[in-house]
């Protein structure tokens, strides 16, 4: 899985969708998880970084992490790394 | 290294649509204390949920409606309507301000009596008084404000029974212009029934008619209605005056001014579009000025106002009990309160603000309370920064109705605290437990044993 590399990110959290004209928001955190997976960082690897970074737990950071990834997937805004990639 | 304070990562699609003149509306802004205390604290000390009464909140409201009233008409007396929120510590604020009880049943009235409220100062509305009710009435010299003929006879007939002649009123309803026409209570104006009860009662010499009521709606966004009120109001005064030479005492002007709650589907938020007091005040007195009225024959003019000057003292305190995702991709989080103990949600959109800080990013959520039935929604939709499971949140302006309609249903009722002026929280009312529901029940001895 990785972010489509036409996507736009913006120093100050937004992402612009060419393919559609869609812009989003991100807060920092959310930033960084998408850098990271940009920056080719498995899932494991960015949900210790979350931990060692900030005040949470391991439950809190796996659900909201997933919760996360489901959005922006639904937002078609990854390519999935196993052939189907979405457009 | 220190670590960061955690905020769940969001990604929101931006909109650009047509918004409304007023932009998108966030309600951010932490709420952390209630007149200097700590909802924390509070919420620490007594459990959550919460309900909290501010005390300054309550007399600082009432004496702005006493103010708008008596700089314009002179004559006012205010009567708190129990219904609205009758745990005797709020009770007892408004009647230490000087005004008196205004019940709708027996069980109301006997409160009022056992806080201290002299009898002839506890008016007794309502359709429904038992024989008990209207002796003890009769007995303690209240005005009993007659609902319909039946009462009316009944009445009479224990009136007799006593060998008394008491005071009542008859409520009066009408058309003032606004929908829905409450046309269940009382007599109407228009048809002739108000005369007609009016003749009854003077004509048979058993009861003295010392007073006219009405109550026009409920939550009422157009003072002119009360004007329109007024004014009918007191043209059956005068033309008792006309034609029985006899004096009304008061005119009961009833309640349902608005308060600056937000009701479900407006396209404005109630603290702009809820009349204040001044436009009440000014609506009502100004016809009752003009109406013909001799100087020394103005009638006391009565006011049972409930919701207006309680609701923005009343504030639920609440946690998250947990986030999750919708199907279609909405936000939900679940709360420890719902419509069990926030039963105002059903009718307005409440203003929940978070009570500890956040960043400035927020998501639209949908907010569920704990009860295991569809039914149980407090916000459709609702503006709020992410929420941690264990996160505090406060909801405004719930004084009226609640701490009287919440129900005892899947869970139990909350403990309610009042903050005094000088910032002191008093528990008001205990968290109930489980004996507090099971000592009204009976188990029959034959069902008292099972073996599974």
């Amino acid at each position: 899985m990785n972010i489509r590399n036409n996507i736009a990110l913006s120093d100050s959290g937004f992402l612009f969708d060419p393919s559609t004209g869609d812009s989003f928001s991100v807060n920092p955190i959310g930033m960084e998880i998408i850098r990271m997976i940009k920056g080719g960082k498995t899932d494991p690897e960015i949900r210790q970084y979350l931990l060692s970074t900030y005040q949470t737990d391991e439950a809190t950071i796996e659900k909201d992490y997933y919760d996360f990834l489901k959005m922006v997937e639904q937002f078609h805004l990854i390519e999935k790394t196993d052939g189907k990639e979405k457009d | 290294m220190k670590r960061l304070q955690y905020e769940r990562p969001l990604i929101q699609r931006v909109n650009t649509g047509i918004l409304n003149k007023f932009g998108t509306r966030t309600e951010f802004t932490p709420f952390t204390h209630i007149d200097d205390v700590s909802v924390k604290d509070l919420l620490q000390q007594y459990g959550s949920p919460l309900f909290v009464i501010s005390e300054k909140g309550i007399r600082e409201k009432y004496h702005e409606a006493v103010r708008a009233f008596t700089n314009r008409y002179p004559k006012v007396q205010f009567a708190w309507s129990y219904k609205t929120n009758y745990i005797n510590a709020v009770c007892n604020i408004f009647h230490q301000e000087g005004s008196w009880a205004e019940v709708v049943s027996g069980f109301e009235y006997n409160k009022a009596l056992q806080n201290g409220v002299p009898g002839e100062k506890i008016i007794f509305n309502g359709p429904d008084k038992t024989d008990e009710d209207i002796r003890s009435a009769i007995a303690n010299k209240s005005p009993l404000h007659i609902d319909h003929l039946d009462e009316l006879y009944r009445i009479t007939e224990l009136a007799e029974e006593a060998g008394v002649k008491p005071e009542v009123a008859i409520r009066i309803n009408m058309d003032t212009g606004i929908y829905p026409m409450w046309d269940r209570f009382g007599f109407n104006y228009e048809n002739g029934q108000a005369w007609d009860a009016i003749n009854k009662i003077i004509l048979a010499n058993k009861l003295e008619l010392v007073g006219l009521h009405c109550h026009i709606g409920t939550f009422m966004l157009s003072p002119s209605a009360y004007a329109v009120a007024a004014g009918k109001m007191a043209d059956l005064a005068l033309g008792i005056r006309n034609k029985f030479k006899k004096n009304i005492k008061y005119l009961d002007m009833g309640g349902g001014f608005a308060s600056r709650n937000t009701l479900k589907g407006s396209y404005l938020q109630g603290a702009d579009t809820s009349p204040s007091f001044d436009q009440f005040a000014e609506a009502i007195c100004t016809a009752l000025l003009n109406a013909g009225f001799l100087q020394d024959e103005l009638p006391l003019l009565i006011l049972e106002t409930g919701r207006a000057l309680v609701d923005e003292a009343g504030y639920l305190l609440g946690s998250v009990i947990s986030n999750k995702r919708l199907a279609d991709g909405r936000r939900a989080t679940i709360l420890d309160f719902g419509v069990n103990v926030l039963f105002t949600a059903f009718w307005y959109d409440h203003k929940i603000s978070p009570a500890q800080e956040f960043s400035h990013y927020t998501e639209d959520s949908v907010l569920y309370g704990p009860l295991c039935m569809n039914i149980d929604v407090v916000r459709e939709n609702c503006t709020l920064p992410p929420l941690r499971k264990g996160d505090h949140v406060v909801v405004h302006t719930v004084g009226a109705y609640n701490m009287t309609q919440w129900m005892q249903f899947i869970s139990l009722r909350p403990a309610v605290v009042l903050i005094d002026k000088d910032r002191n929280a008093h528990l008001i009312r205990n968290r109930e437990t489980l004996n507090s529901i099971e000592v009204e029940e009976v188990m029959p001895s034959y069902l008292k044993d099972f073996k599974l």
